[in-house]
């Protein structure tokens, strides 16, 4: 009770205005640790490039000793990652990449978008209820059930008598499965890019008597442009990190000679990585092979790193736009 | 050049054509033809593929009735099940739950009632939406080098310990930006009425603010959550069990935490790799055994989503309204 | 009283009056005790400077009340006398606001209990979202008070200070948000009484009520001032006429540099006075409506 009866007015001093000791103290506690919550995030990232270079060096400076930094561009007749022969093509796995990730926007570009414009533009506010929450549970379904969706349906019954390809899986399988994997996030992120397009830009348009696809196409869409190509950068990097979809559905074990033919099988970064992994109980811990896997991670954090940095960039400058 | 026309044409005619609804706009109808089949081919894509495992799996729980939830990995296609696969994901989203909620709540809290906008704090927002955006598979090299090797005295090695401190980081990010965001949509009101009773920041924080976003807090964890569940690359590389995993009788739970492990999602990817040889007393491939998991798996994971999405819509409208 | 007089306070200097009674800082005005005392106070929001060089002093038991147009600084200055402006990131103080001749940004000080003992009633309503009890129990539960009886006591009392307990004796686990505007308003008076302010600052209270609320909470106000001392920020000059004893005209004026408005004080004095017979030309154009 005392903390409440009015201090005799005439005599106050800085001691009365003090407050509550316990409770500053606790105040100051929960300041220091929210703030090194915070702060962790900053530790994680530390370690995570600390971890992934300082293992990269140690490849790097093992292949310099075994066979030099050569290596990891192959120049032999039938070039390829074979990790298991000290022959670490680093072309391949990153065509294999830049191919999957292509095929990927490919397909999660134009179908990502169209659902944005439709659900932003057109979609009625009930319809867009429903359909955007059905849109957003679909995008938690889990890399891997893509993965065994790609090796048991998409390659076998619908990539490959499509495209006459010589196996159920390859590189097509896997971008397109990725495609429409990330399909969903390129969806969210253009629908919110158009939906920061100001209300009084469609209004000017609609008033000056043009049809709703003409405000779209000529008004909202270039208005809408950086924080779609924000939408697709996120969508790339996305896709490059993909693992499971590309270690189940490339078709590449481990190993897999240089090639640009979507149609064949192949490997990506990520698949590499993954099947050095697991076939790390055979490769004990030390060789260079198993090594190589965290040169990768590195080449793989280094790309993503620089795509969402870029697209990070777009996504606040769109944000101070309007 | 639409536009153009539009605007040029003034005769009678042209106008009744517009005020009765564009009948004549084709490519306009094309248009939006267009982009509602890119919905629905998006949608409808997955819907059948979801169907057609879940059809698949049906003959499983069919068959092998709760043998199939409390078997374990194996080669028998008749004899196996999830339920190691069951336990590691449970002990996966404990570590989530203890570790990655209330670090990400408290870093989410401060970035949002607590920081200045100091050029620290940009630093370590930026840090936070990258750290976002890591392909999980580098948090799988983190977690081998850290949490299996370099802390193998308390991780017990390529243990559920390693891999649920590593997914528990994966998705910390996520707990922070969503925790942030709900954080902001507070009315600054209920911060000053708070503090202008003589409150300090951290009770204003625990007794109104927080409550007052707890709904989109609650979403964020639930989605952390989800994803945690169905992330398999990082827990390839921690060392996650494919093939057989005998169970050992009689180990202590801390002792069954630091030992071999398997999850959910590695039992898929471990199940998508065998030989489709049928089992010889129920019938069942691999493939199909494989469906009964994803349906387990997505079950979990698919509710998680949907509770937290319905959750989310809810809080928005109710504070629009 | 004219600007000279209280420009007496100034000798007050920044280690004069930190852990120490301060007697010195006291003015006297009209025989009684300036509560507040400011010298030389200056607010920026970051590098713009939103009031400047403002010297004032505050009656105790009296009711002041602070006009100007929109932009002024008037909402501003009142934030410095509990500390409200330490919640806006950019927002810094210079100068010395003195309390019973504590300077309040003196970095003892902790502001937390500043504004325990130095209440505030806001523009807009902002009951929390709890019980009308919860709501005006926070206050004090915050200050160790844990009994029920004692809580209902003050629950009680505040209400009733408010002029809000008849209206909502029977319903005090109702949520606040279910009260009209008005009652909301009142039950932010009764969740700053109920921790014994001496001071309650309220920020245009009335701008978001009817003539009929507006005209409760004058009432109010004129039996609060019994207890309490109540600076009142307000765009409604008949409202500072009826209920002020003193008035502070703020207005603004162009800087050379930039061209952005910094608030000054021009006028303060009797109420009367300043509706009557203004010293500075400013005031009188902006009393009898041909300003701002
Ligand atoms: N949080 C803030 N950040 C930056 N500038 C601010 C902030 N709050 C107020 N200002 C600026 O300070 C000046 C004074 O504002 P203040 O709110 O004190 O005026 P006021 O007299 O209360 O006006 P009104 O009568 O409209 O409430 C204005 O120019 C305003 O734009
Ligand atoms: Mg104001």
């Amino acid at each position: 009770m005392s903390s409440l009866t009015p201090a005799n007015p005439l005599v106050l001093t800085i001691g009365d205005l003090q407050g509550n000791l316990r409770r500053l103290r606790k105040e100051r506690f929960m300041h220091v640790l929210l703030f090194g919550s915070a702060a962790l995030s900053i530790g994680i990232s530390i370690l995570i490039v600390f971890t992934l270079f300082r293992e990269a060096w140690v490849f790097l400076s093992g292949l310099i000793e075994q066979s030099g930094l050569g290596a990891l561009i192959d120049g032999g007749a039938r070039p390829g990652w074979y990790p298991r022969d000290g022959r670490f093509d680093l072309p391949t796995i990153v065509l294999g990449t830049i191919i999957v990730s292509g095929i990927s926007v490919v397909v999660a570009a134009p179908l990502g978008l169209g659902a944005a414009i439709y659900l932003s533009e057109y979609a009625k506010p009930r319809t867009r209820s429903w359909l955007k929450p059905i849109l957003e549970v679909l995008a938690g379904v889990p890399s891997v059930v893509f993965g065994f969706f790609a090796l048991r349906v998409l390659g076998p019954d619908l990539i490959q008598p499509l495209f006459g390809t010589r196996t159920p899986t390859s590189l097509l399988v896997t971008g397109v499965a990725i495609g429409i994997l990330v399909t969903p996030l390129m969806a969210s992120i253009s629908e919110d890019a158009l939906g920061a397009v100001p209300r009084a830009l469609r209004e000017a348009s609609f008033g000056i008597g043009a049809r709703r696809s003409t405000t779209v196409v000529k008004v909202v869409l270039p208005a809408a442009v950086s924080g779609i190509v924000a939408a697709l950068i996120v969508s790339v990097s996305r896709a490059i990190g993909e693992t499971m979809v590309a270690a189940l559905a490339s078709g590449a074990l481990g190993q897999a000679p240089r090639t640009v033919n979507p149609t064949d099988t192949g490997l990506t970064m990520t698949a590499a990585m993954a099947q050095l992994a697991q076939g790390s109980d055979q490769v004990v811990g030390d060789t260079l092979a198993f090594q190589s896997l965290f040169f990768v991670g590195a080449v793989l954090f280094l790309m993503t790193l620089a795509l969402n940095l870029v697209a990070d960039r777009i996504v606040e400058r769109v944000r101070n736009q309007y | 050049m639409a536009l153009t026309l539009n605007a040029q044409r003034s005769s009678a005619e042209a106008v009744r054509a517009s005020l009765t609804g564009g009948k004549r706009d084709v490519r306009g109808m094309l248009f939006m033809a267009a982009l509602l089949a890119c919905l629905l081919l998006a949608m409808l894509t997955l819907i059948v593929l979801l169907w057609d495992v879940v059809a698949q799996a049906i003959p499983v729980f069919d068959k092998r009735g709760t043998s199939f939830l409390t078997g374990e990995l194996g080669s028998n296609p008749d004899k196996v099940g999830v339920s190691q696969g069951i336990w590691g994901s449970l002990m996966i989203a404990l570590f989530v739950v203890v570790i990655a909620f209330p670090v990400g709540i408290a870093a989410g809290v401060y970035l949002q009632e607590y920081a200045k906008p100091t050029k620290l704090t940009r630093f370590i927002q930026l840090n936070i939406r990258n750290l976002a955006g890591v392909p999980s598979v580098v948090y799988g090299i983190l977690g081998l080098i850290v949490f299996v090797q370099g802390l193998e005295w308390v991780t017990g090695g390529r243990s559920v310990i390693a891999a649920g401190i590593t997914l528990a980081l994966l998705v910390l990010p996520i707990i922070i930006i969503t925790t942030a965001e709900s954080v902001r949509a507070v009315p600054a009101g209920i911060r000053e009425a708070g503090m202008g009773v003589g409150a300090t920041r951290w009770e204003t924080t625990r007794d109104h603010v927080l409550p007052y976003a707890a709904p989109g807090v609650l979403t964020g964890t639930m989605l952390a959550t989800a994803r945690a569940l169905g992330e398999a690359a990082p827990l390839l590389l921690i060392g996650a069990i494919t093939g057989r995993l005998a169970s050992a009788p009689g180990q202590s739970i801390v002792e069954r935490m630091q030992g071999k492990f398997t999850a959910m999602p590695i039992v898929i990817y471990g199940w998508s790799n065998e030989v489709n040889k049928p089992g010889k007393k129920t019938g069942l491939t691999f493939e199909d055994l494989n469906a009964a998991a994803i349906v387990v798996l997505l079950a979990v994971v698919l509710l998680l989503n949907a509770l937290a999405i319905v959750m989310r819509n809810r809080f928005e409208k109710g504070r629009q309204g | 009283m004219t600007v000279e007089e209280i420009n007496v306070v100034r000798p007050l200097g920044l280690g004069e009056t930190s852990g120490r009674r301060g007697d010195e800082a006291r003015s006297v005005v009209g025989g009684r005790t300036g509560l507040f005392t400011t010298a030389d106070l200056s607010v920026y929001y970051g590098s713009f400077r939103a009031v400047r060089n403002v010297d004032l002093s505050i009656t105790e038991h009296e009711i002041t009340a602070f006009i100007g147009p929109s932009g002024c600084g008037k909402t501003t200055v009142l934030r410095c006398f509990n500390r409200m402006n330490d919640l806006i990131d950019s927002a810094r103080v210079e100068g010395i606001v003195a309390y019973h001749g504590v300077n309040l940004y003196d970095p003892d000080v902790n502001p937390v209990e500043v504004r325990r003992r130095i209440g505030m009633v806001f523009q807009k309503p902002n009951p929390f979202p709890k019980s009308i009890y919860d709501n005006v129990a926070y206050g004090p539960r915050l200050s160790g008070i844990k009994k029920r009886n004692d809580l209902d006591d003050i629950v009680e009392r505040a209400l009733r200070g408010a002029a809000l307990w008849d209206e909502v004796k029977d319903r005090l686990k109702a949520s606040g948000l279910g009260l009209s505007g008005g009652q909301q308003q009142r039950l932010c008076i009764a969740r700053a009484v109920a921790v014994e302010p001496e001071v309650i600052l309220m920020d245009e209270p009335c701008s978001a009520l009817d003539p009929i609320a507006t005209a409760r909470i004058e009432d109010l106000m004129q039996e609060m001032k019994q207890r309490y001392t109540i600076i009142i920020v307000t765009h409604n000059m008949q409202q500072a006429a009826r209920v002020s004893d003193r008035t502070a005209f703020f207005t603004t004026e162009i800087n050379e540099e930039s061209d952005r408005r910094t608030g000054v004080l021009v006028e303060f004095d009797r109420t009367e006075t300043m509706f009557s017979s203004p010293t500075d030309e400013r005031t009188e154009q902006y009393v009898t409506g041909r300003f701002g």
